[in-house]
């Protein structure tokens, strides 16, 4: 938006909610929202504890594994399927019916057979991120320019250096606009798996606020989460839009 | 005399004495800093088809939609029929270059759609749009969708639009480049025809030096940054020896050439 | 070629089941029922009618919270696709919603609106919401330029802009919108079923669970993931007959 002949930052009206906020707060509405600037405050103590750290930690731990399982797996399949037809049409319709599939309620299947630890939420996590990846690494390969391919070959190029010098750069893009969205599945497959298994993370975390009522200390979790969630998707999207020129001469 | 007349365009009220359509009076446009069109006059005489000509980056489809009323002009005035526009009205209507065709909505009621935004009738604007889907040549694929015909049908259709609003000026924003070669020489042919049958006045935007010689009554070169006129050519001699012998005729070569010879210094 | 297809889906689905017997017949765990037993548990609870029942009341919040996004949702994105200024007061919301694991709010609406409906339809709606507006929103910010051009060059109202054009324009986008809505709202109504109170199929799943039935909570989790899957391809069939216009590529050749 243009105010006053200066064109405002994207995001800046967020700084007015927030002030909405505050003033909800320190009205005492609701003994659900205390004040923003009384939750930054706790915000900036919280992150010194133990406690936090822990959760931050086994969270982060959770989810890096996660990820990278879901990448790791996940974008070779993409390619193979992009590349092998009689592959595409066994596993497409599979990979179809996870992505939209509710996977939550796979959720208790992993705690029975994985126990109420990391490793079900590593699972839960990868299980949320990889059919995207998957899903894109396919298109990705899929949509290369035919002439870029037939370049290849009028110039000689083995199999595999058409894959690692063409097939892979080419689909570059989609591939890392798959793993944009995996990222951001992922952090909230890594909440869901820990707010049902509720016994380790900010899962654990938030039992306890809750079950105390200390409001202040929930959102100000809250807020690390989300800011931690954005920030990541924003990263990618720079990085995403940064190698789109790769994909140009479609 | 069988010469073209060429004149500066600097040299006004120099117009023949056919009655003027629209006329451009010092028009500018400035985009924030950026100055594309900077002072520019020009007369567009009643019943003929004048075309406007340059490199690309020469203002001229800023200057089409200026006329359209789609944009509005920083300085100047421009008058249809000495009345001034103001914004888009009755009296012109708009060829696209991408056809800007409804994909949602069949070839007829695409037809009819200017006439439905006016409030005509279903009934009567369908038989309007039956009969220029007729004219165009599209007769039969009246219920066709936009995806189901190629590129020139879908020019067709969005001509048929422009003609069934019995708009007195007509204004193609280079409406053949996203069709081919054939296609094109089919279209130009089909265009002579119809200013000739028509009393419309058509304003054409082109970047085709010969297209632009082949159907036009009078070609306005536009030279860029900032654009002005730099030169209007009538070309005369050849105009009624036929469609099949233009291509041939020693005046149409030789503007051309003199064509490209003063726009070959603004092509990087 | 459409034999082959199916024939392909046919064999990929054997493929699966028939490793999922297998791996239940080794077993690799306790907790892993066969194939053939997670089906017939299935078919019992469709003979004594509890999955029905079941359904009855998962379907409840879903069906409520999906057709209150959709109405707020939609109605949301058109205004903030269409004025700059919402679009910069609203959108931030959505997108860091968007990003955010909302999933995390599901404590704090249990503590505000307790552990009956109204949680769960809350849950439903934070999960389907920004992703209807967002592309709701998207969809009417890039309405082609050239056919709103068109449409003010033949002198269309503002109001004609709208109907005639921004709304058949976004309308499959903002359809895809609804179907992500619906597929993530899925995710939101089990969610609440296992988090807040065991209702419904959650029930099922948590009932079997705590006295060791796993065929039946296989059961109950295989038919909703069928389920939803059956649904959001019904949505997307229906999506592709009504749009089927606009999918194709008609802007230029």
């Amino acid at each position: 938006m243009i105010l006053f002949g200066r064109r405002l930052p994207a995001m800046s009206s967020l700084l007015i909610w927030a002030a909405l906020w505050e003033v909800i707060g320190r009205l005492d509405l609701t003994f659900f929202v205390p004040p923003v600037s009384a939750v930054f405050a706790t915000l900036f103590q919280l992150i010194q504890t133990v406690a936090f750290q822990n959760a931050l930690s086994t969270t982060a731990y959770a989810f890096v594994l996660g990820v990278f399982f879901a990448i790791v797996i996940g974008i070779p399949v993409g390619i193979l399927m992009g590349k092998t037809r009689i592959l595409d049409e066994l596993l497409l319709p599979w990979v179809n019916i996870f992505l939209s599939a509710p996977l939550t309620a796979l959720v208790p299947v992993l705690m029975v057979l994985f126990g109420f630890g990391t490793k079900t939420i590593v699972i839960t996590t990868a299980l949320f991120a990889i059919w995207i990846i998957i899903l894109n690494a396919r298109a990705g390969v899929m949509q290369i320019n035919r002439s870029l391919v037939e370049m290849g070959r009028s110039f000689g190029a083995s199999p595999l250096q058409a894959f690692f010098k063409i097939y892979f750069w080419a689909a570059l893009p989609e591939i890392l606009g798959g793993v944009r969205i995996g990222f951001i599945r992922a952090v909230k497959g890594v909440i869901i798996g820990q707010l049902l298994v509720s016994i380790v993370g900010f899962g654990a975390l938030f039992e306890l606020y809750s079950s105390n009522f200390l409001m202040e200390e929930f959102w100000a979790v809250l807020i690390v989460l989300f800011t931690l969630a954005f920030s990541i998707s924003e990263f990618l999207g720079y990085l995403e839009r940064k190698f789109s020129y790769y994909a140009a001469s479609r | 005399m069988a010469m073209s007349q060429t004149k500066p365009a600097t040299a006004k009220g120099a117009a023949p004495a056919a009655d003027i359509a629209v006329s451009v009076r010092n028009v500018s446009k400035n985009y924030d800093d950026v100055q594309a069109l900077k002072d520019l006059s020009l007369d567009f005489p009643r019943g003929e088809l004048t075309s406007l000509l340059g490199p690309s980056g020469c203002g001229k489809t800023t200057l089409l939609k200026i006329i359209a009323g789609l944009l509005p002009q920083s300085a100047g005035q421009i008058e249809v029929d000495g009345k001034t526009v103001t914004g888009p009205g009755p009296d012109r209507a708009f060829v696209f270059q991408d056809f800007a065709l409804l994909p949602w909505a069949n070839v007829l009621r695409n037809v009819a759609f200017g006439l439905e935004l006016r409030g005509v009738a279903k009934s009567e604007r369908e038989a309007i749009a039956e009969k220029y889907i007729r004219e165009v040549g599209l007769a039969g694929f009246e219920k066709s969708f936009p995806h189901q015909l190629s590129g020139g049908m879908r020019q067709r259709v969005g001509l048929a639009r422009a003609l069934s609003v019995d708009a007195q000026v007509l204004l193609l924003d280079e409406p053949f480049s996203a069709v081919d070669e054939q296609t094109r020489r089919k279209f130009q042919e089909d265009l002579l025809a119809l200013v000739a049958n028509e009393q419309k006045t058509f304003i054409f935007v082109t970047h085709s030096i010969e297209e632009a010689v082949y159907v036009s009554d009078q070609i306005a070169i536009l030279l860029p940054r900032p654009s002005r006129v730099s030169e209007i050519i009538r070309p005369s001699s050849f105009r009624n020896k036929g469609v099949d012998n233009i291509r041939r005729d020693p005046e149409y070569l030789d503007i051309v050439d003199q064509i490209w010879a003063s726009l070959r210094s603004y092509v990087e | 070629m459409k034999n082959r297809s199916l024939i392909l889906k046919l064999l990929s689905a054997a493929i699966v089941f028939g490793a999922w017997e297998i791996a239940g017949r080794v077993p690799i765990s306790y907790a892993f029922p066969t194939f053939l037993e997670s089906m017939s548990a299935l078919w019992a609870m469709t003979i004594d009618g509890s999955i029905f029942l079941a359904y009855a009341e998962t379907l409840k919040p879903l069906v409520l919270g999906v057709a209150i996004s959709a109405f707020i949702g939609i109605g949301l994105g058109l205004w903030i696709g269409l004025s700059a200024k919402f679009e910069w007061l609203f959108s931030p919301i959505f997108i860091v919603m968007q990003a955010a694991p909302l999933a995390a709010l599901i404590p704090i609406l249990v503590m505000v609106y307790g552990i009956g409906i109204v949680s769960k339809v809350f849950v439903v709606c934070i999960m389907a919401m920004p992703v209807i507006v967002l592309n709701t929103a998207g969809a009417v910010r890039n309405t082609p330029a050239s056919i709103k051009d068109m449409a003010r060059s033949f002198m269309a109202s503002d109001r004609d802009v709208l109907v005639k054009i921004i709304i058949p324009a976004a309308s499959p986008i903002i359809f895809s919108g609804l179907r992500l809505g619906v597929s993530a709202g899925f995710i939101g109504a089990i969610l609440s079923e296992l988090k807040i109170t065991p209702t419904g199929v959650g029930d099922i799943i948590s009932f079997s669970r705590s006295i060791a039935d796993y065929p039946s909570m296989y059961a109950a989790i295989f038919s909703i993931i069928l389920l939803a899957v059956i649904f959001l391809n019904l949505l997307e069939k229906l999506e592709n007959y009504l749009f089927e216009g606009n999918n194709r590529g008609y802007v230029s050749d």
